[in-house]
C-alpha cells in the first residue's frame, strides 16, 4: 500500500498533516475539538448531516443463517453481520482504499512485518461494556484457532504461518508476520472484533458455533456496527436498532447512525424484491439486474434508480481442464482433447461476441472484459491488456492451426471436426437461476454455431452445478460468474493460484498441471511479499495477460452496479462493492426523520 | 345428423389449424433460431397500406423500427422506411414436413425484416418461433396421447376380457397411478433422465414421458366396455362356433371401444399438450435454443418481461383455438347416443 503518515496518534499533528494527506486523515481532525465527552474520541464522517429518526426497511436474499462472523458464510449473513460488527481498519466502499475504523491510527514496521494498531479510546459494545486490547486479542485468538474453523484463518495465514497477535497496553496492539503481506492493512477489513464478554465462555466450552443465531435475544449478542439485535421473526424479517454507543459522528459532532431501525425483510426472489420496492414497502434496493432497472427507471414514481457504475463482478466460460483421465467417460476425454487446445480456447474467446452480451444481457448497464480484474476496479485495471474485436476469420484460422476442419451436412449447415473427424459438439452449464448467465450461454450457443460447433445450453440448479464443476467433475464447459469482495486483486487468490479451491477450470492441484499455471503461481506469490503498488501491479498484470493468451477463462462482460432508493433517503450513495447500499449505512437517514440533527 | 355435421365442422377447423402448423416453415418468413441481435424486444409491426403522407398503397407496407435515443427497448416506427410486402420470396432454408428442403417462404420483405409478432431477447421473430413451436407441442401432444391410448388400450383389454387375477393386479396398478401426484413424478422422472440430451431426444423423452403417466384412466374406461361387451350374446354365440380369444377381442369387443378412445383422444391430446408446455416453461422439456409454445412462454417468467413486452403474451393465446377445436370435438363425438358414462376430466387437472 501506499505509505501512510506515520505514528498519527496525537490529533494536532494529523491536523497539520491532514492539509497534505487524505481525506481519509482530514476526518479524525475534527474528531477532537467537537467532543461532548472529552474521554471519548468519535470518528468523524464527512458528509450531508442528516435527520434523526425514522426506520429503513430493505430486502434481504433470505434469512440469515446466523448473525456469528465466525460461522458466516454465507452472503445474508455476511450482510447483516456488516451493519452490526465494526472492524479495526475499514476499506471505503467509495474511494476503495483503507481508512481509520476502530483503530484511530496504525504504523507499518520498514520491514513490513510489524503492524502497530491504537485503538480509539472509551470504546463499547452495543451493549454498554466497554472495549479494549483484550477484545481484539480474544478476537484474533479464536479467528486462528484450528477448531473453530472460521472463514478468516486463512487470510491470517501470511507465509506458511499465523499471524501473531501481542497487546503494549489497553489501547495498542501489535500485528506480527512472518512474511511481508503485500495488501498490507486491507486485511484487517472485515475482521469483526468480538465481544470478550459474551463468548470467552463459550469458546473455552467449544460452543461458539452454536453462539449468534438470529433468535438469540438482545442481551445475548452484541457488536460494535451501528447497529444492534432487536427483534427476529422467522421466515419474514429482522429488525435491528441504533447502536447507542457507536463511535462515529457526523461533522456537527452528532453521534451516528441517524436511524432508528433498520429492518431487513426476507425476500428470497429478485423479481419480488422489486415488487416490494415498487409498491414502497422497502427503501431501498441493490444488485437490479438490468431489466428490472429499466422498468423501474421507466415507471420511477417516487424513488430514483442509479448506476453506480462497472462492479467487480466478472461472468466467464471455462473448459473441463481437470485431469480425469481415470474415471471420466471416453466421452469427455474425446472432448477435453480440444479443450486442452490452446488455439481451440482462443477461438472460442474470438467468437466470442461480448458487445451483444453487454447490450442483450444487461441492456448496455455492462461492460465487455477480457480478463479478471475488471474495468470497475480503477487501480488495479490493465488498461494494455489486449482487447481483441469479435472475429469469425481469426477463430477460423486458429481452429485450422489446430487441426480442425470442416464437414458440410446434408442440409448445407457445415460442421467443425476434429483430427480424427469427431464433431465438435459440447454442454455449457449454466445456473437455472441466474437468467443473466443463461442468456449469455445462449449468446455463445449461437456465436460458436457459426464456428459450426454444436453446443447445448444446459441450465441447472446452482447447487449441482457447483457439484459437478468442483467434486464430480463431469461437465464439459460452464458459464460463471464471481463478484470481488475487495477492489485488491488478493481477494481473488483461490482463482489465481493452482491450488485455490475457485481455479475452476482445474482446482485445487497439487502441482501446477501446465507451465503456465506455475507461472502463475510464481507472479502472484513474488506479489504477496511485494511491497510497493507499481511492482504488485506489474506482477497482477502480467498474470492477467498470462491468463489472457492462454484462455482458460473466457472472461465475457461486467455488469454495472444498479440500486435504487425513495426519494426520502438521504445520503443514498451505492459503492461498486458489497455491501452496495448499506455500506454508509450509518449516514443514511430519512429526510422526513423525526427531528433535523441537533440532538 | 346434426352431431354428424358438428364433428365435420370441428374436424375441418381443427384440419385448418394443424396445417397450418405443419407448414410452418413456408408461412414463417424466418429460422426461429436465428438471432438478429440489433433488434431485442421489437414489438410487432403493423402492416400499413395508407403511409404517413396519406398516399393509398396496393402493396402493403410495414415501416422500420428505429432505436430511440438513449432507450435500449424503446422503438419508433420510421416513416422514412418503408418495406413493401413481398410474396413467395426466398429466404432461410427449411424442410416442408421434414421432408422437402425449400426456401420458399410465404411472404417477407426487402432489404430489412418483418416481425408481425415482434421479437424476443435475442431478435428472434416471435411469429416464427410460435409456428415452429406448435409443432414441438402439438406433436407432442398428439404422439403423448397416442401412446396413452395404446397402453390403456391393451392393459384395459387385457384386464377386462381376462379378468380373474390379471384384472385385480393391472386395476390396482392403474389406482397407483391415478394416486400419484403427476407434476411431481414429472420432474422426478425428468430429474433421473440424462441432463445433456440433445432436443429430439429430449422430444421424445417428453413423449415417453407425459405417456406413461396417463394410461390408468383410458384402460379403466376400456375395461368397462370390454367387461360388458364380453357379455353379448353375439359374442357368447361366436366362443360357442369355437371363435379363439384374440379374434372375439379383434372381431367384436374392441371395436366397442372406439368411440370411448375417440373421445379419451380429443381429451387427452389438449391435456398432453399442456403438460408438454408445463415441462418446456420449467425449463424440462425441449432445451433452448429450439422453440416449443411452453419455451416461448418461459420468458414470462420474469417481472421484466411481463411488465414491458405485451407481445410475449401472444403464445398463451396461440393454444386457444386449438383447445377450442378439441374440446369441441369431443363434446361432438359425445352426443353419440352412447350406452357408456365417459368420465368427463377437467382440462388443466394434469397441470
Amino acid at each position: 500500500m501506499r505509505n501512510r503518515p506515520a505514528a498519527v496518534a496525537r490529533c494536532r499533528i494529523l491536523f497539520r498533516l491532514s492539509l497534505v494527506f487524505s481525506a481519509v486523515i482530514f476526518q479524525e481532525t475534527f474528531a477532537c475539538p467537537q467532543q461532548n465527552n472529552s474521554k471519548e474520541e468519535l470518528l468523524v464522517l464527512p458528509g450531508e448531516v442528516g435527520r434523526f429518526g425514522g426506520r429503513m426497511v430493505v430486502s434481504l436474499r433470505g434469512e440469515p443463517k446466523t448473525l456469528n462472523p465466525i460461522i458466516a458464510a454465507d452472503a445474508r449473513s455476511r450482510e447483516v453481520i456488516g451493519v452490526m460488527q465494526a472492524d479495526l481498519i475499514h476499506i471505503n466502499r467509495a474511494t476503495q482504499l483503507t481508512e481509520h475504523s476502530l483503530a484511530k491510527s496504525w504504523k507499518i514496521s520498514p520491514d513490513g512485518l510489524t503492524y502497530t494498531l491504537v485503538l480509539r479510546k472509551d470504546l463499547k459494545f452495543s451493549d454498554g461494556q466497554p472495549m479494549d486490547a483484550d477484545d481484539v486479542l480474544f478476537s484474533f485468538r479464536v479467528y486462528l484457532d484450528e477448531n473453530t474453523h472460521a472463514p478468516q484463518r486463512d487470510l491470517l495465514i501470511v507465509g506458511g504461518k499465523p499471524i501473531v497477535v501481542r497487546k503494549i497496553d489497553a489501547q495498542t496492539v501489535v500485528f506480527q508476520m512472518a512474511k511481508p503481506y503485500g495488501a498490507g492493512e486491507r486485511l484487517f477489513d472485515g475482521m469483526a472484533i468480538l465481544p470478550r464478554h459474551l463468548l470467552e465462555k463459550p469458546f473455552e466450552e467449544g460452543k461458539l458455533g452454536q453462539i449468534g443465531s438470529p433468535s438469540a435475544t438482545a442481551n445475548q449478542w452484541a457488536g460494535l456496527g451501528p447497529f444492534r439485535l432487536k427483534e427476529y421473526v422467522a421466515g419474514q424479517r429482522l429488525v435491528l436498532e441504533r447502536n447507542p454507543y457507536y463511535w462515529k459522528s457526523d461533522s456537527k459532532g452528532n453521534r451516528l447512525p441517524y436511524l432508528d431501525e433498520l429492518v431487513f425483510l426476507f425476500v428470497p426472489n429478485a423479481d419480488a424484491q422489486v415488487l416490494k420496492f415498487q409498491s414502497g414497502e422497502t427503501d431501498m434496493i441493490s444488485q437490479l439486474g438490468a431489466e428490472n432497472f429499466s422498468v423501474l427507471s421507466r415507471q420511477r414514481n417516487g424513488y430514483t434508480v442509479t448506476d453506480a457504475g462497472p462492479s467487480l463482478e466478472y461472468n466467464f466460460m471455462f473448459f473441463n481442464l481437470n485431469d480425469v483421465s481415470e474415471k471420466a467417460s471416453a466421452d469427455l476425454q474425446r472432448k477435453q482433447k480440444w479443450f486442452r487446445e490452446v488455439k481451440f480456447r482462443q477461438a472460442v474467446s474470438a467468437a466470442a461476441d461480448r458487445e451483444a452480451i453487454v447490450r442483450l444481457v444487461y441492456q448496455g448497464r455492462g461492460t465487455p472484459i477480457w480478463g479478471l480484474v475488471t474495468p470497475g476496479n480503477k487501480r488495479w485495471n490493465d488498461a494494455n491488456l489486449d482487447r481483441p474485436a469479435r472475429s469469425l476469420d481469426r477463430a477460423r484460422t486458429l481452429l485450422k492451426e489446430a487441426g480442425f476442419s470442416w464437414a458440410t451436412g446434408q442440409n448445407g449447415d457445415s460442421t467443425l471436426q476434429d483430427s480424427d473427424g469427431n464433431p465438435v459438439e459440447f454442454s455449457i452449464l449454466t445456473s437455472s437461476s441466474n437468467a443473466d448467465r443463461s442468456k449469455m450461454a445462449a449468446l455463445l450457443q449461437d456465436d460458436l454455431k457459426q464456428l459450426g460447433m454444436h453446443v447445448q445450453v444446459v441450465p441447472m440448479e446452482f447447487r449441482s452445478l457447483l457439484d459437478r464443476v468442483a467434486q464430480t467433475k463431469e461437465y464439459d464447459a460452464c458459464v460463471m460468474g464471481i463478484a470481488s469482495y475487495d477492489a485488491d486483486p488478493n481477494s481473488d487468490i483461490n482463482v489465481w493460484l493452482s491450488s485455490g479451491g475457485t481455479h475452476l477450470w482445474n482446482p485445487s492441484q497439487v502441482h501446477p498441471a501446465t507451465p503456465w499455471e506455475a507461472e502463475i503461481d510464481h507472479l502472484i506469490e513474488e506479489q504477496l511479499s511485494a511491497r510497493s503498488f507499481d511492482q504488485r501491479k506489474k506482477l497482477y498484470d502480467r498474470a492477467q495477460e498470462i491468463l489472457a493468451e492462454y484462455q482458460p477463462m473466457i472472461f465475457l462482460a461486467s455488469p454495472d452496479i444498479l440500486a435504487g432508493a425513495k426519494h426520502s433517503v438521504g445520503n443514498f450513495d451505492p459503492a461498486v462493492l458489497e455491501p452496495y447500499v448499506l455500506w454508509n449505512v450509518e449516514q443514511l437517514y430519512l429526510k422526513n426523520g423525526r427531528e433535523n440533527a441537533a440532538r | 345428423m346434426i352431431r354428424r355435421r358438428k364433428v365435420k365442422i370441428w374436424l375441418l377447423v381443427l384440419g385448418v389449424l394443424h396445417s397450418i402448423v405443419i407448414c410452418a416453415g413456408f408461412l414463417a418468413p424466418y429460422d426461429p433460431v436465428e438471432q438478429d441481435r440489433k433488434n431485442p424486444y421489437l414489438p410487432p409491426m403493423r402492416v400499413h397500406i395508407v403511409d404517413a403522407r396519406k398516399h393509398f398503397h396496393v402493396r402493403p407496407f410495414v415501416y422500420a423500427f428505429q432505436l430511440r435515443p438513449g432507450a435500449f427497448d424503446q422503438y419508433v416506427e420510421d416513416a422514412t422506411q418503408p418495406r413493401p410486402l413481398k410474396f413467395f420470396v426466398t429466404g432461410d432454408r427449411y424442410r416442408l414436413l421434414s421432408l422437402f428442403a425449400a426456401r420458399f417462404h410465404l411472404f417477407g420483405v426487402e432489404n430489412g425484416r418483418i416481425h408481425l409478432l415482434g421479437t424476443d431477447a435475442f431478435g428472434r421473430d416471435q411469429f416464427s418461433r410460435l409456428l415452429f413451436g406448435g409443432q414441438i407441442s402439438l406433436f407432442a401432444g398428439l404422439l403423448g396421447a397416442a401412446f396413452t391410448l395404446f397402453i390403456g388400450w391393451c392393459i384395459g383389454a387385457v384386464a377386462g376380457y381376462f379378468g380373474g387375477w390379471r384384472d385385480d393386479v393391472l386395476m390396482r396398478v392403474a389406482e397407483l397411478f391415478l394416486a400419484l401426484p403427476w407434476l411431481y413424478l414429472l420432474f422426478a422422472l425428468r430429474a433421473f433422465l440424462p441432463l445433456t440430451v440433445n432436443p429430439l431426444q429430449a422430444f421424445f423423452l417428453i413423449v415417453a414421458v407425459i405417456a406413461a403417466v396417463g394410461w390408468a384412466r383410458p384402460a379403466r374406461l376400456v375395461r368397462g366396455i370390454v367387461l360388458s361387451a364380453k357379455e353379448h350374446d353375439f359374442v357368447r354365440a361366436a366362443r360357442g362356433f369355437g371363435a379363439s380369444n384374440f379374434y372375439l377381442l379383434r372381431r367384436h369387443i374392441l371395436p366397442e371401444t372406439s368411440s370411448v378412445l375417440l373421445t379419451q383422444a380429443a381429451i387427452l391430446i389438449p391435456q398432453y399438450i399442456l403438460a408438454e408446455m408445463t415441462l418446456s416453461f420449467l425449463g424440462l422439456g425441449v432445451p433452448e435454443p429450439v422453440p416449443s409454445w411452453g419455451n416461448l412462454l418461459s420468458n414470462l417468467q420474469q417481472y421484466s418481461v411481463l411488465v414491458s413486452y405485451w407481445w410475449m403474451y401472444l403464445p398463451a393465446l396461440a393454444m386457444v383455438p386449438f383447445f377450442l377445436g378439441y374440446l369441441g370435438l369431443a363434446s361432438a363425438l359425445q352426443e353419440r347416443p352412447n350406452p357408456y358414462k365417459i368420465e368427463r376430466r377437467s382440462l388443466g387437472s394434469l397441470a
